[in-house]
């Protein structure tokens, strides 16, 4: 493949695997590839680097290192704690998480909601895509065996209350678990002092590679292992340890932190940028989640009239990548379950289009987006039936879409 | 990333056909905003030879919905209303070099368009079928009925739920009518693959022909008042008698050729005799 300008703006999707990430890994899969199980010195020798990587994400989450165990990613993560704290409260049949979760804890939830009869309470959020805490105090009953909550939205960027939400799940002597997937390195996550339970992050979200997650287990917490297997992680995720990784992870971390305040200035500057240009030069658009408090990093938009597949396929030809919740891109028929629960209104959910950055973008990046969108926008509201005030032909059927 | 064709991309890219024509002459609306793809198409029909001379339209939709609508235009310019309206979803795929399975229902919205059209040419009163009330709804989510359903099983062969949903859409949302779809699959299969009427044993003959008389023949004479019923049956000879005010009607004999007839020879076997008592 020849190499060419990618305007990268997907970030939420995956990462860039960082310069330091890739060093930091090398040696362990030519020189110190031992196994950390191993009697000898030459495998015994990898534990210490394990134990750094644990250090450096238990920093980034102001958590200790006995409460880190390594994943393979977010999902096994997410499955990990909603599946230990069920196990660790059998008589207890109900599951409170929100509307607007991602895959990983979303259909693990109807998983168990469908082939073990568990009852599950999705939260709801308002137009600006936030959730309601009197609703989850409201949701919780004695049945309740967990609360799952996500941190940040993937696709819109809205921060939830987790730590109040945590606080009202430990009054009711409830387990806590939240998917902090998106909020890893670009929020302050500090679980000193916190009653969230248990967290889920991933690795290729804060440019480590895809492949390597982690899940915090506070101190404490009654725990089973989703894995079963050898004694690996003390026992509580079976399975060699995936010592590059993991050790990729760490270092990912540790540049995560360092990088926090780079988040909330540089990247949060360009995001702004990105987002006061397109509303000053194209018009009918609108910010999904704009009300909200949002991470620094993301802008969820949408365009009026026209459709999200369409304007990818056509940034794409300008070497411009971001992603859509509309129902074409993902191979479902309908706009993104996120944007649906926030009600946006149906003539926008198929046309939003999701930029999200990163350390490494640029300037120039937010310049070429303002620069070819408005062209795109135009020709495809050129096409569209329904552009410039035009009737809306079957609109009659879009009253109920309620599923 | 979907694996569409160079043809889609450029249809995409550089669409044929975008517009609308000024006082056309008839209008095809299909589709709607929930379902995420919607199709307004316009044409100039040339009114003693019924030639489409122009045919121009607007998509709000994905690139494989827009390519259709283009290679759609394309298609039917310069064909007569009657050529083009036999243009197929399979024909418009073709056309585009094909399309991935999971957006074949782009290519039936553009043919569904086109016979919206032609029902608005003749004066025929059309619903968009996304917004079929009368009929029986299958799919809730995307307002797909029976009948759509049917067609899309009979003009491309589908054998299952999945390839219904890539061409109607249907069973796409929350999924709980794919066990009724499934049914109306295998209910088209069974009866598609009912035997020949050559190899009936005679009641299977008697009871099938029956079926067809008071399915298909019977509710158009009842309009008149009359009806038929089957007398005997020899070898290939079917003999009916007429009832109500069909019994002694002059006419009778027309009805007899034209609509008994071609009903039993259509549905049933194309060598019956028919006779009336």
């Amino acid at each position: 493949m020849k190499k060419e300008k990618v305007v990268y703006l997907d970030n939420n999707a995956t990462t860039k695997v960082a310069e330091e990430v890739v060093c930091e890994m090398q040696p362990f899969f030519t020189e110190l590839y031992g196994n950390p199980s191993s009697m000898h010195y030459f495998g015994g020798r990898v534990q210490e680097y394990l134990d750094i990587a644990r250090l450096r994400v238990a920093n980034l989450l102001g958590a200790k290192p006995e409460e880190i165990i390594f994943t393979s990613c977010g999902t096994e993560s997410d499955s990990t704690a909603i599946l230990s704290a069920i196990k660790a409260n059998p008589e207890k049949k109900h599951i409170i998480t929100t509307s607007v979760e991602h895959p990983g804890v979303l259909n693990v939830c109807k998983y168990l909601e469908s082939s073990k009869s568990y009852k599950i309470t999705y939260l709801s959020v308002d137009k600006e895509g936030r959730i309601n805490l009197d609703e989850l105090k409201g949701a919780i009953n004695e049945h309740t065996a967990i609360i799952s909550i996500m941190w940040a939205n993937n696709e819109t960027g809205v921060i939830f209350p987790v730590e109040e939400a945590a606080k009202i799940a430990a009054s009711r002597n409830i387990l806590f678990h939240t998917d902090a997937v998106q909020a890893t390195g670009k929020i302050p996550i500090d679980l000193k002092n916190s009653k969230i339970d248990m967290l889920s992050i991933s690795g290729h979200k804060i440019h480590a590679p895809k492949g390597i997650g982690a899940l915090y287990i506070k101190k404490g917490t009654m725990f089973s292992p989703f894995l079963l297997g050898g004694h690996q992680e003390k026992g509580r995720r079976a399975g060699t340890e995936n010592v590059p990784y993991i050790v990729g992870l760490g270092m990912a971390a540790e540049l995560a932190e360092k990088n926090l305040k780079k988040e909330n200035s540089y990247v949060k500057k360009l995001r702004d940028k990105l987002e006061k240009g397109i509303i000053k030069t194209i018009e009918n658009v609108r910010v999904n989640g704009g009300g909200a408090e949002r991470l620094p990093n993301s802008l969820n938009i949408s365009f009026e009239y026209v459709e999200g597949e369409s304007i990818l396929i056509f940034l794409s030809e300008k070497g411009i990548c971001a992603s859509s919740g509309s129902a074409c891109t993902s191979g479902s028929l309908d706009p993104s379950h996120v944007l649906l629960a926030m009600r946006v209104p149906l003539t926008f959910a198929h046309g939003s289009i999701r930029f999200s950055f990163s350390v490494y973008n640029t300037e120039e990046d937010v310049d070429a987006v303002i620069k070819e969108l408005p062209e795109i926008i135009k020709k495809l509201r050129v096409i569209s039936p329904f552009a410039e005030g035009k009737p809306l032909f079957g609109e009659e059927c879009s009253v109920e879409h309620k599923h | 990333m979907w694996d569409y064709t160079k043809k889609v991309y450029e249809h995409f890219k550089n669409p044929k056909n975008v517009g609308e024509i000024e006082n056309p002459d008839a209008v095809g609306e299909i589709g709607n905003l929930v379902c995420g793809d919607a199709l307004r198409l316009t044409l100039k029909i040339e009114k003693e030879t019924e030639k489409i001379l122009d045919a121009k339209f607007k998509t709000f939709g994905c690139v494989s919905a827009i390519a259709s609508s283009s290679a759609l235009t394309e298609l039917i310019k310069g064909k007569t209303l009657k050529e083009a309206v036999k243009t197929t979803n399979e024909e418009i795929a073709e056309y585009l070099g094909g399309l991935p399975p999971e957006k074949m229902h782009c290519s039936v919205m553009g043919m569904e368009a086109l016979q919206a059209a032609e029902k608005d040419y003749r004066g025929i009163k059309v619903e968009n079928p996304a917004n079929e009330i009368k009929e029986k709804i299958v799919c809730k989510c995307f307002n797909v009925s029976e009948s759509r359903i049917l067609k899309a099983i009979e003009s491309n062969d589908i054998k299952t739920v999945e390839e219904v949903t890539n061409y109607t859409k249907a069973g796409g949302g929350c999924g709980k009518c794919k066990g009724e779809i499934e049914n109306i699959i295998n209910g088209y299969w069974a009866k598609k693959e009912q035997k020949k009427f050559s190899s009936m044993t005679v009641v299977e003959k008697i009871k099938y022909i029956e079926n067809v008389l008071s399915e298909k023949v019977n509710p158009k004479l009842k309009k008149d008042g009359g009806w038929v019923e089957l007398v005997d049956l020899d070898g290939n000879n079917v003999k009916v008698r007429f009832m109500g005010v069909c019994s002694g009607c002059p006419s009778s004999g027309q009805t007899l050729k034209n609509v008994v007839e071609k009903e039993l020879r259509e549905k049933v076997d194309k060598n019956l005799n028919i006779q009336a008592e």
